[in-house]
């Protein structure tokens, strides 16, 4: 297990660095999306270039320009989205709960961002643009500078592990046994 | 006791509920992060301890997901409510949003149009009880969607394990529910009081019966842990409640409840 601090966009080699278990902090420009502007996305396609992007499951607080509460929502809601919007080139997908591991094999990563800590996470976010503002506060796609975003685990690497199938399969098999 | 004094509290609980955790919540935390033994477990433990202190010292709501506002009324027969007691709450949840503020969540089920003050048909929920005497008690539950939406009312067979459909529901949901997780489980009455029993069963939160204390030791010997990420720590409490049944029904609910197990009270005379 190591540590390390990313910066976006995020190079293949970057993704390709992380293994499952790995902690990492990001910094530069982050982008959170969720219910509404993933469905917007696939109809109308992205307001902004999604190459080497980190896209974070976040419906944040705000309130005059400032982040006051950020914290991850369960991204399995967004499972639906996650090939195009890798397709896209979004090499990290931010949130908690994980996602299907398949489509990250070999191109990008799911890294998890401690549930409920919106306190803490607001302090590591600086807002730089809200787009697709009439989705409204929790919907927004939110343009972010992120200042050491984490400890965020990689739950899903490029290479093929996913630490929550990893978790449900070593329940399943010691009961079993 | 006037209608202004009953907005005033509503908004001093929500403030309270958003940027702190209850006592007993905190000590729970604390214990497991000592007794934890993954190292990335017990890592999260720790930031969701510190989460809770950043917020309180600075007035922050600790989780964006300021949940759905959740009220338990303990309604004094003595008590002199001259004014709509359900506007008042109302009033008291629109400025909270306002003021704290809080992220606004409720929306139209169907049109999805939010209401941006987080009330709407039907919500704030208010769960009444007529007690004895002359006080006014308002608990404020605000319930995030993560855990609500792994939540489930299951009609079983009376020949099922009650138990085992719990423990499969948890090995299949928590992960998505911000573990470690708090249960509010119901169990007989009927399809709609089931699902009042679970909830109620999280307002009468951590239960002490064996039966809950060895269901709570085979839900942490899952190993699911902290976001589903692996560890010992997977609930720190959970409560049964349970009503008479029909012969041949058997009515089991699970309300999820994350680890920011928050509410406050306020007590008005």
């Amino acid at each position: 297990m190591s540590e390390h601090r990313l910066k976006t966009p995020l190079s293949s080699e970057d993704v390709m660095n992380l293994q499952a278990g790995d902690v990492v902090y990001l910094s530069g420009v982050i982008y959170s999306a969720r219910d509404k502007a993933h469905l917007l996305l696939r109809k109308e396609g992205s307001p902004v270039n999604l190459e080497g992007a980190a896209v974070y499951h976040c419906g944040p607080i705000m309130k005059d320009g400032q982040v006051l509460s950020a914290g991850p929502t369960t991204s399995g809601r967004m499972a639906r989205y996650t090939d195009e919007m890798l397709a896209k080139g979004v090499r990290a997908i931010i949130g908690k709960g994980g996602l299907p591991g398949e489509p990250f094999s070999g191109r990008a990563v799911y890294l998890a961002y401690p549930g409920g800590c919106g306190a803490i996470a607001a302090k590591q976010l600086r807002l730089k643009e809200q787009h697709l503002s009439h989705l409204g506060m929790a919907e927004s796609l939110w343009e972010f500078e992120a200042l050491d975003l984490g400890p965020m685990i990689v739950a899903v690497d490029a290479h093929g592990r996913d630490l929550y199938r990893e978790v449900r399969e070593s329940k399943t098999s010691s009961k079993n046994r | 006791m006037r209608q202004d004094e009953v907005v005033e509290a509503v908004v001093r609980a929500l403030r309270k509920a958003e940027t702190s955790l209850p006592e007993w919540v905190l000590e729970a935390l604390r214990e497991a992060a000592f007794q934890e033994r993954n190292p990335v477990a017990r890592s999260h433990l720790q930031l969701m301890l510190e989460n809770v202190r950043v917020a309180e010292a600075e007035g922050l709501p600790l989780c964006q997901d300021t949940g759905l506002p959740i009220f338990h009324l303990q309604i004094g027969d003595q008590a002199r409510l001259d004014f709509d007691l359900a506007e008042a709450i109302s009033e008291g949840v629109r400025r909270a949003t306002r003021e704290i503020p809080l992220r606004p969540n409720v929306v139209h089920p169907l049109t999805r149009e939010n209401s941006l003050d987080n009330t709407g048909p039907g919500m704030p929920d208010l769960i009444v009880d007529r007690v004895k005497g002359g006080a006014l008690r308002i608990t404020v539950f605000p319930k995030g969607a993560g855990s609500e939406n792994m939540s489930l009312v299951q009609m079983l067979n009376p020949a099922d394990d009650p138990f085992e459909v719990i423990l499969r529901a948890v090995a299949e949901r928590a992960s998505n529910a911000c573990p470690p997780l708090f249960l509010g489980i119901g169990i007989g009455g009927s399809f709609d009081l089931a699902a009042r029993l679970a909830k109620r069963a999280l307002f009468n939160m951590p239960g002490k019966t064996n039966q809950e204390l060895d269901l709570l030791r085979r839900i942490n010997s899952l190993g699911i842990g902290p976001m589903g990420l692996g560890g010992d720590t997977t609930a720190l409490g959970l409560k049964i409640e349970m009503a008479g049944c029909h012969t041949a029904s058997l009515p089991l609910a699970i309300n999820f409840q994350c680890w920011a197990n928050r509410s406050a009270t306020e007590v008005l005379i």
